[in-house]
């Protein structure tokens, strides 16, 4: 696929995600209205940090008076999953200046990393225009200006949930893994990554699950499905001048 | 207006940044060896089909932080969304279908 194809395509579905980013923005600046934080506090949050999951659980964890040491090592546990995130997009940005890459590590989250990364799968290589619009216009300025929001106006916004908007995180992750599936090994990767982390999620936490299913899930898929070898490949090409079987 | 979480939210940032940054500064990332290569380009779909299932399967109870399996109508309304975008239809109305058939359920008391 071309690239402005591709990056129209990519405009089109970073709108759905950033309805989901206003809803659990919301969400998390009433959730600090309700703990006690300022705006400020919740706004700084949300630029600083800028993980919902790993916000919504040190709201819960400084309400309940856990150490900021605490909170900070939790933190650092709920958000390892970044580091495969990276891995995975570093090898498309590689030529990007070494600041450009400091800068977009920082708004590097579960949906600018689905968005991107079907991107540039789309047209074989990295597009630096695409990863700034699914991390800032995408995420980054509606989960900020929700956040705010929802800390400020508080009880008069509606319940996001009366809309479905909780359902669309796990939609667009569903179906823009399926957008990436192009083979068996893809389809192993991706059951076998929801099984273990479904499976650590409920043993333990899930953190636990995310970090195991999106380790675990690529190597059972390459234990699982071997690769043709060129013989194989060769004889599954049709000889000149005859036609694929059917 | 309290300003003390601030420092919270930095130090949190500073817990977060390392394993955002690292792997794209990385030196030599663009010559790994090829397993390594298949290994990343698998992570896409493993870590996607993950965020997927545990959000979907996994309720946490606020207070206690109890884990549970949950299944519920949100399982369809997902399910709608990959056959939609399985057609070639697109995320969006994918989006749009899967948060409209949940909502529409809650509507109707049947979710």
């Amino acid at each position: 696929m071309d690239v402005l194809t591709s990056r129209r395509r990519l405009i089109v579905d970073g709108v759905g995600m950033s309805a989901s980013a206003v809803g659990f923005g919301l969400v998390y600046g009433l959730s600090c209205r309700a703990a006690g934080f300022s705006p400020l506090e919740a706004g700084a949050m949300s630029t600083f940090v800028f993980a919902g999951a790993s916000q919504f659980a040190a709201v819960g964890y400084v309400a309940g008076g856990f150490s900021w040491l605490g909170v900070v090592l939790l933190t650092a546990f709920i958000n390892a999953r970044h580091f495969l995130y990276s891995a995975a997009l570093a090898p498309y940005l590689v030529n990007r200046p070494r600041v450009e890459r400091a800068l977009m590590a920082h708004v590097l989250t579960d949906e600018s990393f689905a968005l991107a990364i079907a991107h540039f799968r789309r047209i074989g290589r990295g597009d630096a225009f695409g990863y700034w619009w699914a991390a800032v216009a995408v995420v980054f300025i509606p989960w900020n200006l929700a956040t705010l929001a929802g800390v400020l106006i508080g009880g008069a916004i509606p319940d996001p949930s009366l809309f479905g908007l909780d359902v669309i995180f796990p939609a667009a992750m569903a179906g823009l893994a399926v957008g990436l599936i192009s083979g068996r090994r893809e389809v192993v990767a991706a059951l076998a990554g929801a099984v273990v982390g479904v499976a650590l999620a409920l043993a333990v936490d899930p953190a636990a699950g995310l970090i195991a299913g999106g380790l675990l899930g690529p190597i059972l898929a390459m234990a699982a499905v071997r690769r043709p070898s060129p013989a194989d490949e060769l004889s599954l090409r049709p000889a000149p001048g005859k036609a694929p079987p059917e | 207006m309290s300003v003390a979480l601030v420092w919270l939210a930095l130090l949190m940032g500073a817990a977060t940044y390392p394993w955002r940054v690292i792997p794209l500064l990385a030196p030599g990332i663009d010559r790994l060896p090829p397993t390594v290569r298949e290994y990343l380009r698998l992570v896409g779909p493993a870590m996607l089909a993950t965020l997927a299932a545990v959000s979907l399967a996994v309720a946490v109870d606020p207070t206690s932080r109890a884990r549970s399996l949950h299944v519920g109508p949100e399982w369809l309304a997902v399910a709608a969304c990959v056959v939609l975008v399985a057609a070639r239809r697109g995320l969006l109305l994918g989006l749009i279908v899967a948060a409209g058939l949940i909502a529409g359920l809650r509507a109707l008391n049947l979710a």
